[in-house]
């Protein structure tokens, strides 16, 4: 059991090392403050195996040597003062060295002051709802067609032979690279929760509160994430797509959106 | 059982009133689930678990009654009750604790949100624009309309002399038993649950003038919600309370309790103090503040 | 030895034996027949609740949704929730420590029996009635164990009915807690002073006064939810000037606790084990004292690590994050003192010290997932992904549950008279073992991959680690139906001496095995119970 659960670790260090593509550890994203946050995570989990390794091994040690079968006879032992300031110290000493940066990140990821963009984003049961707030562009998203039509329950459609089942949407947020953009979170019904992972981004989005947040994506793509708040029966039904595109590609894009599809968006409502 | 040695433990027999109190929960909690939902029959098995419930208490409490003056409870079982009560006691501040604590965060943290404070300040500019966080307030929605807030004055001042006066006439009452003085025993304990009743009915005054002519509701947002629900939870409390010190009377007057044996005196005694500093609470944080 | 109880209980002994019929367990006041009914009735939950697990198993085994309509998935997960924590765990302690407890103290029963009955008898109404909420218009409740509002307040026809039995689980745990606390410090034999106490009486003791002081919280809250509904009030609702946010507070004011609550009996029960099967003493008793106290109380102070990403301003956030980190500190105590007793001891591996190691190291495992959490940055990513889940089943089942087995076959022969059969137990525990590893360690890759929890369809990239956690899943459901086997056969089984196990100390192991209905009808001489602390 101990060797393998140890196993599926060392497995986890393995792939944490060769940088994670084959989806096994938290992706290192497209911003700084997700690579931070990998960062931390990855500082936090080598020191849990680090005390893992150390408190498994005594114990291990005790439990192939001082087994009555093999003749031990019980110490009597009972208590040592050094031992219990010993190991409430070290510990104290490493949470304090965990506690430092995961501090510094906190208070970077709380400063959404001076965004480029700012993005109202509503949820509702079940779509976002996006309003750029200073382009005259406002759309809902929800998740597109192929997802919808194979995710009925025995719809015989192989969820395989859909691309990004589940996750795409039928309009994507788009934003340009290397711009500070806000998101302003609320909710029209229940709490929704907004979470891309590459972004490193999570924020619920409550009712009748408005929570900031942001990011600034350092690399153009497609990202993709999913509400990440119980919100009801469709809850599983509400991906989220991030376009992060060239700035003037996201000109063109703004460009285009002002003029026809608010029309088409509105429709949709 | 013929147990009254001191190093002898007192186990009861088996007793059919937990079962028959039960039975009681399950007629009560269906029938209100089900009147909640619209189900008229809901009420009437809810007045079946509540009669249940009654009897249950009236016997079961008769009983252990019963058996105390037989004198079958020693010191030891004595020191179980009495610690018994501390804890549930204890229990029910922690009932209170939430509802203050409800009071608290909306007083300190969610209105001034709404007001743009802390790291909201859109949610007062983009949700509630002009939305000024005071207190009380209805929200900026403005549930449940125009109202007036419940001052300090008048009927609750009233209503906090009468309780703290009724704390110190069952505090007579106590000494009063101690010393073997029953007349000066019983004289007391009625007093204090006649304060207590008197007190109950200037709530329910005080109540209609709420919603007759403040127009203060439960509905009336955050401030008509913990108003009516602190104040709710605590005078419910008080009727139990009063109802339990009326029964002391009741077997003060048949001769019960002596000295050095009078738990049930105290357990209620011990209850109508929580029921006063609960009131001090509420009216420092609700009325006063 | 026991002789000397044998006397005692023979003289004076003036009581009948049990009643007969129905009787004996409707009106019961006895602690071993209340503890026995305790136990039972936790069984019982556990298979309802992991066969919902099943469901929920057999649903994401694969991509697609083949089986049950999201709403009903959402059921499934609430349900098995509720049931698991309030039905299966918290009971099965409580029959531990009924039966337990007044044994390990010298007392003839708990403080106040009749309430102890009622206690028990209160759990059925409870979940009779959460139960029948499967059968409602608008079905069972569904917005997760954790009822946030709004969303809870969409549930259907079962909403009161939700409220209602969730108040009978608290009012249950309330009187069983003022029970165990009261009969810890007022029937104490005379002389086991309060630091003798065995460390399963302390953690129970600790547990206890968590029990008090958070049901009632939880009570108030969904009081709350219920007046939202039905009656106009705005305690959860933005427009009137409350917040959602602030039932999450509440909830996890009592949530947090009550996590400990279903662990430090745990470490009670492990503390007992270890040191009996290491023929050693527990290595730093007071200190485990001391440690499992600081656990209590900084549980009450980082209750909002489980609202990370609901917006709280940022100084919240750091002192929930650095509280939270404390805890892991009198934890590692524990786990330190429990490795400290196996050094240098004599071990034997009987099932009971089997489930006891298990626990030690899973348990740690889910605790080391569990810090990881704390970190606020991180857990931003982690919250709401299979890695919360699979942190929580590690502390959980082979946190929790295994500590209930172990207890189990290290109690049973007392219980019974009887010995069960050892090799079904070892197999009982590698089976379990292997299974539960197989089942909640890819959730771990699951969630750091992003997929979110309380879904019932998944993106096709998380179709492998979904499909082994289902097989694990079913393999170790399986695998509990030996516990039974071996429960139900364990009377049967080669008689037991009154001491049972070579190493093992303490009073319960002066008492004849099966333990009499009526032990301790005196208290314990001096002299018993002097020997019994050696
Ligand atoms: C028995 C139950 C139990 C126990 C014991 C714990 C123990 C801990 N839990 Fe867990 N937790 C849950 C049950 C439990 N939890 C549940 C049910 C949820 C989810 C609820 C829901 O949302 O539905 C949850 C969720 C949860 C979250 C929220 C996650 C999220 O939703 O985003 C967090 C965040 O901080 C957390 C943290 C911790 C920590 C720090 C401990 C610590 O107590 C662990 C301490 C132990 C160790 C650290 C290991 C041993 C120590 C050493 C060997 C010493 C040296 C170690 C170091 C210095 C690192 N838990
Ligand atoms: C003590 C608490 C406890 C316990 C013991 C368990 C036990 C198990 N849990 Fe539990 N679980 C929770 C507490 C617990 N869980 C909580 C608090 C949540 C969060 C809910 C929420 O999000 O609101 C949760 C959520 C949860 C999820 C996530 C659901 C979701 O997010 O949508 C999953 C998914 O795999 C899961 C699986 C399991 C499994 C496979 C077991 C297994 O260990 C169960 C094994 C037991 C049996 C299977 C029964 C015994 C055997 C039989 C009946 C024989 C027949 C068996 C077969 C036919 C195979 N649980
Ligand atoms: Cu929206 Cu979950
Ligand atoms: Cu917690």
């Amino acid at each position: 059991m101990i060797r393998k659960s140890f196993l599926s670790l060392m497995g986890l260090l393995a792939t944490g090392a060769a940088q994670a593509d084959w989806a096994l550890n938290m992706p290192r994203g497209v911003t700084e403050l997700s690579a931070e946050t990998y960062d931390l995570h990855m500082m936090v989990f080598w020191w849990c195996v680090a005390i893992g390794i150390v408190v498994f091994g005594v114990m291990i040690i005790s439990l192939i040597k001082h087994r009555k079968s093999k003749g031990a006879t019980p110490a009597t032992f009972t208590h040592s003062m050094t031992a219990e300031i010993v190991w409430t110290a070290i510990p104290v000493v490493i949470l304090l060295i965990m506690a430092v940066p995961a501090a510094e990140t906190m208070v970077k990821l709380e400063d959404s002051r001076d965004p480029d963009i700012s993005i109202v984003v509503t949820a509702y049961q079940w779509k976002w709802h996006y309003k750029y707030q200073d382009e005259d562009i406002a759309f809902y998203s929800s998740l597109a067609r192929p997802s919808m039509d194979a995710r009925r329950k025995q719809s015989g459609v192989d969820p395989n032979a859909v691309d990004n089942y589940l996750l795409d949407v039928d309009r994507p947020v788009v934003v340009p690279k290397g711009a500070k953009v806000r998101l302003l979170l609320t909710s029209n019904d229940v709490v929704h929760s907004w979470w891309v992972p590459d972004l490193a981004i999570k924020k619920d989005a409550v009712p009748g509160i408005v929570n900031e947040t942001w990011f600034r994506a350092e690399e153009t793509g497609t990202y993709r994430g999913q509400c990440a708040e119980l919100c009801g029966k469709d809850h599983g039904y509400m991906p989220i797509v991030v376009e992060v595109v060239e700035p003037d590609a996201y000109q063109a894009w703004v460009d285009t959106r002002k003029n026809g599809d608010v029309a088409v968006a509105n429709a949709a409502k | 059982m013929t147990t009254h040695s001191e190093d002898h433990y007192y186990v009861p027999h088996g007793s059919h009133w937990p079962v028959v109190g039960s039975v009681g929960l399950l007629f009560l909690m269906v029938g209100v689930s089900s009147w909640l939902n619209g189900a008229g029959a809901g009420f009437y098995i809810m007045l079946t678990g509540v009669a249940v419930l009654v009897f249950m208490i009236t016997g079961w409490f008769a009983e252990v009654i019963r058996e105390s003056q037989k004198g079958l409870y020693n010191d030891q079982v004595d020191k179980s009750f009495r610690q018994g009560m501390f804890w549930f006691i204890f229990s029910e501040v922690m009932f209170f604790a939430a509802f203050f604590g409800a009071l608290f965060y909306a007083r300190n943290m969610s209105v001034p949100w709404l007001g743009g404070d802390s790291n909201n300040f859109f949610t007062n500019l983009l949700l509630w624009e002009g939305y000024e966080s005071t207190w009380p307030t209805d929200g900026p929605g403005g549930i449940g309309g125009e109202y007036e807030a419940m001052g300090p004055f008048g009927l609750p001042l009233i209503n906090t002399a009468l309780l703290l006066t009724s704390s110190i006439t069952v505090t007579i009452a106590h000494h009063a038993l101690l010393a073997g003085k029953r007349m000066r025993l019983s004289i007391f304990l009625a007093a204090t649950f006649v304060l207590g009743f008197i007190f109950v009915y200037m709530q329910g005054v005080e109540y209609v003038e709420a919603y007759q002519h403040y127009n203060l509701k439960l509905t009336t947002g955050i401030y008509g919600s913990t108003f009516f629900m602190l104040t709710g939870f605590h005078g419910m409390h008080v009727t139990i309370g009063a109802i339990m010190l009326t029964i002391i009377f009741f077997r003060v007057l048949k001769g019960h309790f002596s000295p050095d044996h009078h738990f049930a005196f105290e357990a209620v005694a011990w209850y109508w103090h929580f029921v006063d500093v609960v009131w001090v609470g509420l009216y420092v944080f609700v009325y006063w503040m | 030895m026991s002789s000397t109880v044998a006397d005692a209980l023979d003289h004076e002994h003036d009581d009948h034996g049990p009643t007969k019929g129905i009787g004996r367990w409707l009106f019961s006041t006895n602690h071993k027949d209340i503890g026995t009914m305790y136990l039972i009735f936790s069984l019982t939950m556990f298979f309802i609740g992991g066969a919902m697990a099943m469901v929920i198993r057999s649903e994401l085994a694969v991509p697609g949704l083949q089986f049950v309509h999201p709403e009903f998935f959402n059921s499934m997960t609430t349900m098995h929730a509720l049931i698991m924590v309030f039905g299966a765990v918290m009971p099965a302690f409580v029959g531990l420590a009924n039966w337990m407890i007044p044994l390990m103290i010298g007392a003839p029963d708990m403080a106040l029996p009749r309430m102890n009955n009622w206690s028990f008898w209160i759990l059925p109404v409870a979940f009779g009635i959460l139960l029948s909420t499967l059968l409602m218009p608008g079905g069972a409740p569904a917005s997760g164990w954790t009822m946030y509002p709004p969303l809870v307040l969409q549930t259907g026809d079962a909403f009161p009915f939700l409220i209602f039995s969730v108040h009978l689980m608290g009012i249950s745990s309330i009187m069983g807690a003022i029970n165990v606390i009261v009969t810890i410090i007022n029937m104490r034999a005379p002389d086991m002073s309060l630091l003798k106490m065995p460390m399963f009486v302390w953690m129970w003791l600790i547990t206890a006064y968590l029990l008090i002081a958070v049901m009632p919280v939880l009570a108030g809250a969904v009081t709350m939810l219920l007046t939202d509904q039905f009656f106009g009030t705005s305690f959860f609702l933005a427009a009137g000037g409350g917040d959602p946010v602030m039932f999450q507070h509440i909830f996890w004011f009592f949530g947090h606790p009550e996590v400990y609550i279903m662990i430090l009996p745990a470490f009670g029960v492990v503390s007992e084990i270890i040191p009996t099967f290491s023929r050693k003493k527990l290595f730093g008793h007071d200190s485990m004292v001391y440690a499992g106290s600081s656990i209590a109380f900084l549980s009450f102070i980082v209750w909002a690590h489980h609202m990370f990403t609901v917006g709280m301003p940022l100084t919240g956030q750091m002192f929930f994050m650095f509280a939270t980190m404390l805890i892991a500190v009198p934890t590692g105590v524990k786990v330190f003192n429990w490795v400290a007793t196996m050094w240098r001891g004599a071990m034997t591996f009987e099932t009971p010290m089997l489930f006891s190691l298990g626990f030690v190291f899973l348990f740690t495992i889910g605790g080391f997932s569990g810090l990881m959490l704390a970190i606020a940055p991180a857990d931003i990513q982690y919250h709401d992904t299979y890695f919360v889940v699979a942190h929580f089943h590690y502390v959980l089942v082979p946190g929790s549950v295994f500590a209930i087995m172990a207890g189990a076959y290290y109690w049973l022969p007392k219980w019974t008279g009887h010995m069960y059969n050892e090799t079904l137990g070892k197999a009982h525990f590698w089976l379990s073992t292997i299974f539960v590893n197989l089942t909640f360690f890819p959730m771990h890759f699951l969630g750091l991959a992003g997929m979110p929890r309380r879904i019932p369809d998944y993106s096709t990239q998380f179709a492998d680690f979904n499909t082994i956690a289902s097989i694990g899943a079913f393999g170790f459901g399986l695998s509990q139906l030996i516990f039974v086997w071996i429960v139900v056969t364990a009377w049967r089984g080669e008689k037991a001496t009154d001491r049972v196990w070579e190493g093992s100390h303490g009073l319960e192991w002066t008492v004849p095995s099966p333990a009499p209905w009526h032990t301790f009808t005196t208290p314990p001489k001096a002299r018993i119970a002097q020997e019994a602390f050696e």
